[in-house]
């Protein structure tokens, strides 16, 4: 019952968020705001982890290729498909939510605690509106610019991996990259990108704005908010993929 | 003014206010006192709109604020200004910003007409100098009379403050006080603190409102409470040994 109750409360939230705001200059500039504090800053662990990830997939495909009937190219092929179909969308997603979603989730509750959130509501500003809605937005503005990004630095990633390690040549990794590529799947991590943002803002906004407490019950409502919004992602990704790709 | 009738507010099973009636005028300040964890800060809250309340009317100038949807419930708010606790100043902003917030938000004055504004409010509160100061950066009595100038910077008709000296020193209490005081008289505004500090009952008790075990248990003033023959407004008025000592002294005690 108590989590029913907690799902009709975060609809009710989301059915507050998106009206009108009051002032669109304000909000315009709160989304830019939010597109630097939750895209731009996420660029650098993108980039670290997308680079390393497509390189370990590169070596470890190459590594076990001990079947002479398996193409040499496979090992291009299979890091481009498991980077756009899984790795990119899903794992990244998965690691921001770590980074933004406990970042969101102790920001609103340090606000909750120290009574800004009340000091906006007796304004007459409407706080879920006002605080979480540029962070959706910039979030699903932004996050598949960062998936778009991490793919492109995975495949770099195994390309580098293998001039070092010469397992393969770059020439058939290559060609592994462009082969079978179906632009569909790209579609399909997009849309699936999009979901995810939306469900590690809103998740972490929740956890975050309804806090009750002081500090410790800040840092609980983070650690909750990480592990429900990555929870939510791999419940979402299982749906998406049977609606969208089967 | 505002007019609280039949306030009753329940957590769960506990019951915090009960039937609580009370007018707050106009041009005066008005007190909530009494020992902590009575319901001073519920009942300003309910008053507010931060709690709803579980019956009872709260009228602003005749208008029922428990009755009004939210959009009308925000008209109200907006001709409301709180200090709060904790000043509850927006860490990202600094002292002129956070002044400026409620302008931005609800007026439509460039931003040269709001930095005019907000120096207005900060020179009110002997502030001018320092528009730039991040809340980080300032002492707990600045927070508090930054905390004013923002709940002043939309000329209110209402203001609440909630315990605007605690934790602070008593010299920057008395100021913090008179100028509560000098704003209520100047702007001819109705103003509610809540507060348990007897310096600030004595020095601008207007209209004093005692609140014990949730309940309205005493109404007067400051020099009424003095005399007050209630035994738990006693209790809370001569709880040092000084007022004592005063209390006898000045032959008080009857």
């Amino acid at each position: 019952m108590k989590s029913l109750a907690k799902i009709g409360k975060y609809f009710i939230m989301l059915r507050i968020i998106f009206t009108k705001p009051k002032k669109w200059g304000i909000f315009w500039r709160s989304l830019f705001n939010e597109i630097q504090i939750i895209g731009i800053s996420s660029i650098p662990i993108v980039v670290l982890m997308s680079s390393f990830m497509g390189g370990v997939i590169a070596l470890q495909t190459a590594s076990n290729m001990g079947n002479p009937l398996l193409p040499a190219y496979t090992v291009g092929y299979i890091t481009q498909s498991s980077t756009i179909l899984e790795f990119s969308p899903t794992i990244i997603s998965l690691i921001l939510a770590g980074k933004i979603g406990s970042n969101i989730a102790s920001e609103i509750g340090t606000m909750r605690v120290t009574e800004q959130i009340d000091a906006l509501e007796i304004m007459g500003v409407n706080s879920l509106n006002y605080l979480i809605l540029p962070k959706i937005i910039a979030a699903i503005i932004f996050f598949p610019v960062l998936i778009i990004f991490s793919m492109f630095m995975s495949l770099i990633g195994g390309y580098i991996s293998l001039i070092i390690s010469d397992l393969t040549s770059t020439e058939t990794y290559i060609l592994g990259i462009r082969s079978f590529f179906d632009v569909g799947h790209v579609y399909y991590a997009l849309t699936k990108t999009v979901v995810f943002g939306f469900l590690i803002v809103s998740v972490s906004s929740f956890y975050g704005y309804y806090v009750k407490g002081g500090a410790l019950d800040v840092g609980h409502s983070s650690t909750k908010a990480v592990v429900t919004s990555s929870v939510t992602i791999l419940i979402a990704n299982f749906i998406l993929t049977q609606m969208i790709l089967l | 003014m505002i007019e609280v009738k039949n306030i009753n507010k329940s957590f769960k099973d506990q019951q915090v206010l009960f039937d609580i009636s009370a007018k707050f005028e106009k041009g005066k300040v008005n007190l909530i006192i009494g020992q902590s964890g009575q319901g001073k800060s519920v009942l300003a809250k309910c008053m507010v709109g931060l709690h709803e309340t579980d019956g009872g009317e709260i009228l602003y100038d005749g208008n029922d604020f428990t009755s009004m949807d939210r959009e009308h419930k925000s008209a109200i708010r907006e001709e409301i200004g709180m200090l709060f606790q904790g000043a509850a100043l927006f860490d990202s902003l600094n002292a002129e910003e956070n002044v400026m917030f409620p302008l931005s938000m609800f007026t439509n004055m460039t931003k040269k007409e709001m930095q005019m504004r907000a120096d207005f409010c900060l020179e009110r509160v002997n502030l001018h100098e320092k528009n730039k100061l991040y809340p980080s950066e300032c002492s707990g009595g600045m927070q508090k009379r930054i905390g004013i100038a923002r709940a002043i910077a939309m000329n209110p008709k209402y203001l609440f403050c909630d315990e605007p000296n605690s934790g602070l020193d008593p010299i920057t209490s008395i100021r913090i006080d008179a100028l509560i005081k000098d704003i209520t008289y100047d702007l001819n505004i109705t103003t509610v603190v809540i507060t348990h500090d007897l310096n600030s009952v004595i020095e601008i008790g207007d209209n004093v409102l005692f609140i014990y075990k949730g309940q309205n248990w005493w109404q007067g003033n400051r020099d009424s409470i003095l005399l007050s023959d209630n035994k738990e407004v006693n209790q809370f008025v001569y709880a040092s040994e000084f007022m004592k000592e005063i209390q006898k002294n000045m032959g008080l005690k009857k």
